[in-house]
């Protein structure tokens, strides 16, 4: 077993630094996407599909383009007219069905929200206007909501090209040794379960400001977006241009959490209208398109089975989940449910057989994509709450069974062959135990029950795997006014990195904080990148960061050497800029920049090794019974994000995961009802947790250092959101077993928690 | 938002006036907390928004005699922080306290809130519940006759609410379960109890709006406790059902808040 460490005192920690970016957030000089309108844009507003399924019979324009003040209306046939290309999906997988789409539905909706018109005019209310006079002949058709029905006989067709609604069937692992296992079994334990569909929710919603360059036969979108590197080819394939005639531009954003690194129809759609009409536009989503036209998460339907010997050691585990797409295929949409769940299946456990088998559903709903965590906190829920579901129904204490089914020793190759290099479970067990108090909670439980209500404790692990998509660039550049740049093809939406990364670099070269200057999520100045998706951006940027920077220190003391006629040996690196040792003389970096002239140094990391965060976390609850509702009183776990680079943004980034994934637990749903209206289409149906929904979270770190990559460090952003589920719902279901319940899917509402209760 | 024309008469006459030359195109912003958001939806599309904020008269909160008059352009916020209100119902300055969040109650106002009378706020189930009188520039209506239904008052063209009339009660109190994403009472229950009087409102429940529970009123005339409740049960024909609750769970929620709403009113 890994030998573990003291515990982090994130407070009282140097490397905590508070982050720089939040001056200008809090004082609200942030300059978002719409920040950046200029005098002269035109308003863009897309019109979307009311209906969940129809035929588009006739648009007729004219009344619209009448309107006063507006510039142009622009349909489907428009960018049929114009050769406009399909979107495409980014994602490889085997014998996915990828339907033709193009930005604009052409024929036929299909979902609520699907976009079928751009109006394009002088101010917001005129568009507004336009779009209530252009007529849209539809004949609605029924529409699939529910994956569950998509294969029957009877169910509408979404595309005729999938029979059965079916996208695609992936597979994994070895089906005959999980039968084999399951033909041994003392014990099998099973569940169905439904993991919600929810929104992401970013504060700032999508916007998009295209200009086009007719000189140049060039397109620039500043966008509220992540990822863009990754989606660029996906715009210009739509336009039918090379990549380098598109420039995507991210200034500060809003939030992301998955849901904006996926090519939207409205990018490629801004930029050919922008072309068209020789005037820069700029859109803003309200919250009704977020809702109705955002990619959505999770959303997947699971039969789970884990089979056990008579002393509760786990032989097999066997999934079978139908993950509902949505309408169309999204950019990373099939692989939130296929190869992102895959190398966390399982947990933290050790399960020497296991198989999965999932099929991609088209319904008329919004597409799906990946979310803050994307089918790692699918695959943890699943387990955790059949390890809870075992322990109640076969006698075992759920907390020594955990501990019983822990990998012996690391590295540990779990059962689909990925190998988990460093962890210490055991120890993250106990001392979530202690950080708990759990000895103390059946005397809290007593003084609950006093008081009416139930309490009930939730223990669950976690397994992140944090990689995301491989290689990663950097740069440190030398500007002429003596600043470095530090280009990163990562990008922060929210998570610190201006803070954090300099930070890691200034302390590398031993140069002050204030040297640097952070850029990202710029294509004219950052040639390539990977995103932040899959809690890559320090385990994959790290390692070029410090590649650079070894670079850049050569490059510095070699300028100077040759300005001060010193040999390089003879100079050193200092907070002020470079010594000459001899003659004591230090030269900075604005007489370098000035004198030897500027100069960039690279790095890259091609590592394509996972990492492997991972937690034991504890919630306790209480539910009032006479109304069925839940309050999260406690929570709390320790941690291992292996070396943490600022432990103070790595337990913000794991508070924001938490209230995502209590979110998911308690309170999120996405509901559309039979007709495929969506029902939860606002912030008065659709319930994100608020400050007084959560409690103080208590979350210890223990650094054990994996050896994937030479900074030890393991992904920290999306480890919340994969932990909070299964620890709540676990709390929960522990509340109710006096009642018999074994399982409720979430969000766990009062209504659903008062209907198990009163189960006859 | 449609373009509409704007106007901030002085008083209540002018703005009566302004009302009654606007036609049935004119609305009154109090608040706005509601009227705003639904404008900006292009929900709503008066031709003449008459902005009620610098009339004279209409706001301040005064005890005469054991009634206490709350003027109609009186804020959320200032009910709640206020010592008269506080003092002599304090059940009202409570109820005042939980609606909305802190911007909606710096905003919001009584008046605006009983003249929408949404099905789900709170003021309708206090102006029930402690048999409160409505007065306009025209005339007194009792609240028994003021919700008239979801969104529906017996305000008539041109009338304007200028104040509402708490009689003093002996005890009072309201509970609420919220809503979990609005915030607004999924089911709330206002009880209150003047003498030998006694009423039960239920506000957020009803498919009409705020209504009365004339059984429970009855019980809690005998003896004034919550077990006087036991065994009184609302059917759940005639309540809402939407995602976050369905008409028997509502049902099921009025009979739960009720009695902690008068174990509240006896301070236990």
């Amino acid at each position: 077993m890994t030998e573990s460490h003291a515990l982090t005192d994130t407070r009282a920690d140097p490397r905590s630094r508070r982050r720089a970016e939040d001056e200008r957030f809090l004082r609200g000089q942030g300059r978002y996407t719409a920040d950046l309108t200029e005098d002269g844009d035109l308003i863009a507003l897309v019109v979307r599909s009311p209906h969940a399924h129809a035929l588009i019979r006739k648009i007729d324009t004219t009344p619209a383009q009448q309107v006063p003040k507006v510039r142009a209306v622009f349909t489907g046939d428009d960018l049929v007219r114009a050769g406009l290309g399909p979107l495409s999906c980014s994602l490889p997988l085997s014998g996915l069905i990828v339907p033709e789409r193009l930005p604009l539905a052409t024929d036929r909706v299909r979902f609520m929200g699907d976009p079928v018109a751009l109006i394009v005019a002088e101010t917001l209310a005129a568009a507004q206007d336009a779009a209530e006079a252009l007529i849209i002949d539809y004949d609605a058709l029924p529409a699939l909501i529910d994956p569950r029905v998509a294969q029957n006989a009877d169910a509408p067709l979404v595309w005729t090209n999938a029979p059965n609604n079916r996208a695609f069937t992936y597979e994994k692992g070895d089906p005959a040794a999980v039968a084999d296992a399951f033909a041994m079994a003392t014990h099998i334990a099973e569940i169905h379960l439904v993991n919600n569909r929810v929104a992401a929710m970013a504060l700032e919603p999508r916007t998009v400001r295209a200009v086009y360059d007719p000189t140049r036969d060039h397109y620039t979108l500043t966008l509220s977006a992540a990822s863009i590197h990754l989606f660029r080819p996906e715009i210009a394939k739509v336009l039918r241009v090379r990549d380098e005639q598109i420039d995507l531009i991210v200034p500060d954003a809003g939030g992301g959490f998955g849901m904006k690194n996926v090519a939207y129809p409205e990018y490629a759609l801004l930029a050919w209208a922008a072309k068209t009409i020789g005037r820069a536009l700029i859109w803003t989503a309200d919250r009704l398109e977020e809702f109705s036209s955002g990619v959505h998460g999770r959303d997947n339907i699971t039969h789970g089975r884990l089979a056990l010997d008579a002393k509760g050691r786990f032989l097999a585990l066997d999934v079978k989940t139908i993950s509902n797409l949505g309408a169309y295929v999204s950019s990373l949409g099939p692989g939130a449910a296929t190869t992102a769940p895959t190398p966390a299946m399982g947990g933290v456990y050790s399960i020497p057989a296991m198989a999965m088998h999932v099929e991609g559903v088209f319904t008329h709903t919004a597409p799906v994509d990946a979310y803050r965590g994307a089918g790692k906190p699918e695959a943890n829920y699943l387990i955790e709450r059949l390890i809870d579901i075992a322990a109640r129904q076969f006698g075992f204490d759920a907390i020594a069974l955990r501990r019983m089914n822990l990998p012996k020793r690391y590295p540990h190759v779990n059962a689909f062959g990925y190998t988990i290099d460093s962890g210490a479970p055991r120890d993250l067990l106990t001392r979530a135990l202690v950080h708990a108090d759990v000895k103390g909670f059946r005397k809290r439980q007593a003084q609950s029950k006093k008081r009416g209500r139930l309490r009930g404790l939730g223990v669950a692990f976690f397994l992140e795997t944090s990689r995301g998509p491989v290689g990663e660039d950097a740069w440190l550049r030398l500007q002429h006014n003596g600043f470095i740049d530090l280009a990163v093809g990562s990008q922060s939406n929210g998570q610190g990195h201006e803070t954090s990364m300099i930070q890691f670099v200034a302390d590398t070269l031993g140069l002050p904080f204030s040297a640097f200057r952070y850029v990202q999520a710029d294509t004219r100045v950052v040639p390539s990148g990977g995103g932040h998706g899959g809690a890559r951006s320090f385990p994959m940027a790290g390692p070029a960061m410090a590649e650079a920077a070894a670079r850049f220190r050569i490059m510095l003391l070699s300028a100077a050497g040759t300005l001060l006629q010193a040999t390089d040996s003879e100079c050193e690196l200092i907070t002020d800029g470079v010594r000459h040792h001899p003659t004591g003389r230090v030269i900075s970096l604005s007489e370098l920049a000035r004198d030897a002239g500027v100069f960039e140094a690279h790095g890259r990391n091609d590592a394509d090794l996972y990492n492997f965060p991972m937690g034991c976390h504890i919630a306790e609850v209480e539910i009032d019974p006479e109304t069925g509702r839940v309050a999260l009183l406690r929570y709390s776990g320790a941690d291992d994000y292996g070396t943490l680079i600022n432990p103070l943004l790595a337990e913000g980034q794991v508070h924001g995961g938490l209230a995502q994934g209590i979110g998911q637990a308690m309170l999120e749903d996405i509901r559309y009802d039979d007709n495929g209206q969506l029902i939860s289409a606002t912030l008065m149906d659709y319930a994100v947790p608020r400050g007084d929904d959560l409690p103080d979270f208590e979350i210890a770190f223990v650094e054990n250092a994996t050896a994937a990559n030479p900074l030890g460090v393991k992904g920290a952003g999306q480890a919340g959101a994969i932990a909070a589920p299964q620890t709540v719902m676990n709390a929960i279901i522990d509340a109710l077993a006096p009642f018999g319940v074994t399982h409720l899917d979430m969000p766990a509402t009062p209504e659903k928690i008062w209907r198990a209760m009163n189960r006859t | 938002m449609y373009a509409f024309n704007y106007q901030r008469p002085k008083t209540v006459r002018q703005a009566a006036g302004l009302l009654a030359k606007a036609g049935g195109d004119g609305k009154l912003l109090a608040g706005g907390q509601t009227l705003l958001p639904t404008m900006k939806q292009r929900l709503a599309s008066p031709a003449m928004l008459i902005d009620l904020n610098q009339v004279d008269g209409m706001g301040g909160i005064e005890l005469k005699g054991r009634n206490l008059h709350i003027g109609a352009m009186t804020k959320h916020a200032d009910v709640a922080n206020s010592h008269i209100v506080k003092t002599a119902i304090p059940g009202l300055a409570a109820l005042a306290e939980g609606i909305g969040d802190p911007a909606v109650r710096n905003r919001g106002t009584i008046g605006g809130s009983i003249a929408n009378n949404d099905p789900a706020a709170d003021y309708p189930a206090a102006c029930l519940g402690l048999g409160a009188t409505i007065v306009t520039n025209k005339r007194k209506i009792p609240a028994d006759e003021f919700f008239t239904g979801m969104f529906d008052t017996a305000l008539e063209d041109g009338e304007i609410i200028t104040k509402v009339i708490f009689p003093v009660p002996q005890k009072a109190a309201y509970e609420k379960f919220p809503n979990p994403a609005s915030r607004y009472a999924m089911v709330g229950v206002f009880v209150g109890k003047k003498g030998s009087d006694v009423r039960v409102a239920v506000t957020g429940a009803g498919a009409n709006g705020v209504f009365r529970l004339p059984e429970f009123e009855a019980a809690l005339k005998t003896r004034f406790n919550a077990k006087s409740l036991d065994g009184l049960s609302v059917p759940a024909d005639g309540l809402n059902g939407d995602i976050h609750a369905s008409p028997d769970y509502r049902a099921h929620l009025i009979g739960v808040m009720a009695k902690r709403a008068v174990n509240k009113a006896l301070g236990k």
